[in-house]
């Protein structure tokens, strides 16, 4: 029983990060209906800016660690940011208009750039960070002596991704910008004439999506302690499943779906196998797919004909 | 009396909130012309996409019978793609679709396909270059040029289908679909943006088809030229209700498809474009 | 590049020099903001603790060189083709004689200025050839038309008869040999991926993972139950092909995207069980000592083994290792080159058209009674069972398999073959697989910077030339004949 406490409480921890990536997968392909693979590099680029700055933050000697969180934090989201932009106007903006592959073949290129782009320039070797918040609460013991934790951290974790959630809601609902994304989602030839800039719409929705992955991204250096360049190829496919589980283009759809693969990928662990953990998203992705295709919480697509 | 070739019974789609097409129901018979007409947004090409199996109906029962075969078939249970496979129902696109990179006869080759992959034996006696297949293979061209020579299309057959300029696209549009052996041929507004000699010559075709071939033919059109000159047999829909049936010379002077439709101004019309179309 | 040609207020319009430099400097400030903290800052080890590295020059350098292109690129595209020729020269002179503190950089300098100067040059052959079209359109048609026949045709040939002699050129060395192997390896892989991306126009990220089903299929039927290659060799295939039937049936009823993320996972769990599940393949360490395919039951081998006569003994040669390769050559070439007849065949077969109109428009298919779902599946299980052929005879070759063969960059390398290629073109493939192997062993020292390469490669291939290098579609069937068409043109 404690144990299982515990497993959800990672399971959690760890969804929350898929969540947050797969909002990205999630809002891109409904506004311009395309899987954005480079995402997941995008989120690598984060986690490697983040530790970078958490470095630079220690070398600068800020040692209060909330104000040093802050800043890298920001940092990380900006250049992040900065570089979802950069790969839609390169690669993908271009390319509207073009056959339908085309897309995707190029963003399968952007992640194998930003993938080697990170090995040359970073080096390949992993990269550990000493722990930057330690502690947390012990909630539970059971008879055998086992502890359930909720660590500090994964409590920071847990109460950033709600943080965000809240905020990013808000952001879609009530602001211009969030009228501006849904009306490009329902029809971007109408939403053009009615005066709306399309193509800057669709910058500020890679724009959002790389900054939420950044801080997947640190999560993730802080959570682990340990990056390496190739982080964003497996957290990609599994947050893209979650993206597909939950119904891709509803953003709720998205959370869930994160939490979910995080939650099953945690139990798949620590009751079957470690080994075989990657195993778990990918055969959960194809069971979706073959029985409900549009996902917990999304509307199945009506073909325009 | 034997069964109409396409019978239409309390046709509902709903989406969401919305509803497209409440409770209609029609008839169409083979060797007839019928007209499906209204204002846009008034639900046509919806019902359109029910009959060949695009959307699944919320409500309805649309049986197609062959009078050849006898044979019935239940659209809203068959797969799309089966409703032209089995049931022989063909249709064209308000937007054509034509395989734009592909050759004008590779376009009516590959509507053929059903026929020359049986006979090819699933690619195996293909492959090696069997007798049989050689033979449905010219076959299946010599009904294709049989087509291209009715619209016209003959000496362009070897061009990219891409190529061809709009009026012609529409007329290889409806090759392809004669090229599956329809029962019933539905046609997406085959008259939009033909100019006037485009459109006579159009009629002209539709009514070989009709006379010559015996296919039932479903029409939504908004060029009344076309519509009162042809059809056999007109369906005025409103806001996703049927709201009179009957000869064109009937439906001219039907006081509600006049204040529905005929009577409105093109520009309210314009605007009254809705999700639906 | 990464910025709008929109900055030119309409107001009050920029002379062209200086709109061009507002937006070099742009790019260069965007350039700094992205390179600056993950170039820039190197982490790096310091006694088990990560301290970081600065890098500020090179990454300074580079940034003024990026400025400098894009300013030479912004100046070709308002028409400033002189100055752009002269930014160009610059760029590759100081390239060469500057003193770089990184090979890289100098590298990217050089690469800059070749860019402009060959993108200038591009530009202007493609003005001169629209003016051209646009005085005899048709009758410059006509001549394209045939000019293009016989190149392609010619040059088809050319290499045909190139791998049949090359095995007997005095240069074919052993390095030769292998290397030319490996191009007919990637080649057969890249026919087989074309059948399934080109005609089909199904995306599919996992292709290596067949080939992979292929290798292990061959490695444990010949080691533990003495199959021979040719008995061994459908049976891969045929596996191979059941793999991709059962991934693609879930996948291909919907949308083409999901069968792109599914292939790529597919790919990697692939590798992920063929690491764990070690009592069955031996894990990392792979299956080695795989049995050697013999010529039709002679061995390669200096001496035979009791009771068998090896194949230098049979044809009376002296023992040369490079028979064996030679002998693989040929195999390769000929399996490489069945895929190729299949492909040319069934490309005018009815399924093979089918392909290539769900390609084009899949709703249309439907309305013309295709069944999607099935059509799609034959070219995703013919695609699948090629890469199976592959992988039994690279396992046979290699007489070692492993893990490690079968990444997600071998995909992503058979894939770049296909796009670069041309998608749907036998000849372009061909081409493209010898370049790009081709290219990959003459840059062996540039080997970190070769997946770099071949994103950004990718991606420029898509937005300057989707279609390839061999765009060309010849239709699958013709009603009056070639010799009509190209005398029609040229009548007109």
């Amino acid at each position: 029983m404690e144990y299982l406490v515990q497993q959800v409480i990672n399971g959690v921890t760890l969804g929350s990060v898929y969540a947050l990536i797969a909002i990205g997968y999630t809002m891109v392909y409904g506004i311009i209906g395309m899987i954005n693979f480079a995402h997941g590099e995008v989120y690598m680029i984060g986690a490697f800016t983040s530790l970078i700055g958490i470095i630079v933050m220690g070398l600068l000697g800020v040692t209060w660690v909330p104000l040093a969180l802050f800043m890298v934090l920001l940092a990380s989201m900006a250049i992040t940011a900065l570089y979802g932009w950069s790969v839609e106007r390169v690669a993908y903006r271009p390319l509207r208009g073009s056959f339908r592959l085309a897309p995707l073949i190029s963003a399968i290129g952007v992640s194998i750039f930003l993938q080697n782009y990170v090995q040359i320039s970073q080096g390949a070797r992993p990269k550990p960070i000493p722990p930057v918040i330690r502690g947390g609460f012990e909630l539970m013991t059971s008879s055998s002596g086992f502890t359930v934790t909720l660590s500090y951290l994964q409590l920071f974790i847990i109460v950033l991704t709600i943080v965000l959630m809240v905020g990013f809601t808000y952001l879609i609902t009530q602001t211009s910008l969030g009228r501006a994304q849904r009306a490009c989602e329902q029809d971007r030839t109408m939403a053009s004439l009615i005066g709306i800039d399309v193509d800057r719409t669709i910058s500020m929705t890679f724009v959002m999506g790389a900054a939420l992955a950044a801080v997947a991204g640190m999560m993730v250096t802080l959570y682990y302690g340990v990056i390496d360049f190739y982080i964003g190829f497996l957290a990609g496919i599994k947050a893209f499943t979650a993206a597909v589980l939950g119904g891709i283009g509803s953003l709720p759809g998205a959370v869930l779906g994160g939490l979910l693969i995080g939650l099953i990928e945690a139990l798949w662990s620590a009751y079957f196998s470690v080994e075989y953990k990657d195993v778990a998203a990918f055969t959960i992705l194809v069971l979706v797919l073959l029985f409900r295709p549009s996902g917990l919480l999304g509307r199945p697509e009506i073909e325009k004909v | 009396m034997t069964a109409p070739l396409l019978k239409v019974e309390h046709l509902t789609m709903r989406f969401g909130g919305l509803v497209a097409i409440n409770d209609v129901s029609f008839e169409a018979e083979a060797g007839r012309i019928t007209a499906v007409i209204g204002p846009n947004g008034a639900g046509k090409t919806t019902v359109f996409n029910c009959l060949t199996g695009f959307y699944k109906p919320t409500v309805g029962r649309l049986t197609l019978t062959d009078a050849k075969s006898g044979h019935s078939y239940l659209l809203e249970r068959l797969d799309d793609f089966r409703i032209t496979k089995s049931a022989g129902v063909a249709r064209t696109f308000q937007n054509i679709r034509l395989f734009a990179g592909m050759s004008v006869l590779e376009n009516l080759l590959v509507a053929q396909h059903n026929k020359l992959m049986l006979a090819s034996g699933y690619s195996l006696l293909g492959l090696v270059g069997w007798p049989s297949y050689r033979a449905a293979e010219r076959d299946a061209v010599e009904k294709a040029r049989f087509w291209l020579d009715r619209t016209g299309l003959l000496p362009r057959s070897d061009e990219p289908a891409g190529s061809l300029p709009y009026g012609d696209q529409r007329r290889l549009e409806i090759a392809r679909a004669m090229c599956t052996d329809p029962a019933l041929l539905c046609l997406d507004e085959p008259a939009a943006g033909l100019n006037p000699r485009e459109s006579a010559e159009l009629n002209t075709l539709l009514l070989m088809i009709r006379n010559d071939y015996g296919a039932g033919i479903l029409l939504i059109e908004h060029d009344m030229s076309v519509v009162m000159g042809i059809s056999d047999h007109i369906v005025v829909l409103d806001y996703g209700k049927k709201i009179a049936e009957g000869s064109p010379a009937e439906i001219k002077a039907n006081p509600d498809v006049i204040r529905a439709y005929l009577g409105e101004d093109d520009t309210t019309e314009a605007l009254a474009e809705g999700v639906v179309e | 590049m990464a910025v709008a040609n929109s900055v030119v207020a309409p107001a009050a319009p920029l002379p062209p020099v200086l709109a061009a430099l507002k937006d070099a400097v742009l790019v260069a400030l965007v350039a700094m903001a992205l390179t600056g903290p993950i170039v820039g800052l190197q982490t790096v080890d310091a006694g088990g603790r990560l301290t970081v590295d600065m890098r500020f020059t090179e990454v300074a350098l580079g940034i003024v060189i990026v400025f400098f292109g894009r300013f030479g690129l912004a100046l070709g595209e308002r028409g400033l083709a002189l100055p752009a020729y002269g930014v160009g020269a610059l760029l590759m002179v100081a390239g060469f004689l500057l003193p770089w503190p990184a090979e890289l950089l100098k590298v990217l300098a050089v690469a800059a200025g070749i860019a402009l100067v060959v993108r200038g040059i591009a530009g202007q052959l493609k003005e001169r050839r629209t003016q051209a079209v646009l005085r005899a359109p048709d009758e410059e048609d006509a001549k394209a038309e045939r000019l293009r026949r016989l190149v392609t045709r010619g040059l088809g040939f050319a290499m045909l008869a190139a791998a049949v002699l090359l095995p007997m050129m005095p240069f074919a060395n052993s390095y030769i040999m292998d290397t030319a192997i490996r191009v007919m390896t990637y080649m057969m892989l890249a026919w087989g991926l074309n059948i399934v991306v080109g005609l089909a126009g199904l995306l599919d990220l996992g292709y290596v993972a067949f080939y992979a089903v292929g290798a292990y299929t061959y490695s444990i039927l010949s080691k533990d139950f003495g199959f021979g290659f040719w008995g061994a060799l459908p049976i891969a295939g045929a596996l191979a092909a059941s793999f991709g039937i059962l991934l693609g049936f879930p996948v291909l009823r919907l949308r083409g995207d999901y069968l792109a993320i599914v292939t790529l996972g597919f790919g990697e769990i692939i590798r992920i069980v063929l690491l764990n599940w070690t009592s069955f393949s031996g894990g990392p360490n792979g299956i080695g000592s795989i049995p050697r395919l013999t010529f039709f039951g002679y061995p390669f081998a200096r001496r035979a083994p009791e009771g068998e006569v090896t194949f230098h003994q049979l044809f009376g040669l002296d023992f040369s290792p490079l028979h064996r390769a030679v002998f693989f050559f040929y195999l390769i070439l000929v399996l490489a080159l069945v895929v190729n007849f299949f492909t040319i065949r069934i490309r005018r077969l009815p399924v093979g058209r089918a392909w290539e109109a769900l390609r084009e428009d899949e709703i249309a298919c439907r309305a013309l009674g295709i069944n999607p779902t099935n059509t799609k599946l034959t070219a995703f299980a013919i695609g699948a069972m090629f890469a199976g052929f592959a992988g039994s005879f690279f396992a046979t070759t290699q007489s070692f398999v492993s893990p490690e063969s079968f990444t997600f960059l071998e995909s992503a390398m058979i894939l770049a073959i296909v796009v670069l290629g041309g998608m749907g073109s036998q000849l372009g493939v061909a081409l493209a697989a010898i370049l790009i192997i081709g290219l990959t062993e003459a840059f062996r020292g540039l080997a970190e910077y070769r997946m770099l390469v071949f994103g950004l490669g990718m991606v420029m291939i898509m937005v300057w030339r989707p279609r390839g290098l061999l765009a060309h579609r010849d239709p699958t069937v013709l009603l009056h004949g070639r010799k009509s068409v190209l005398k029609k043109g040229a009548a007109a």
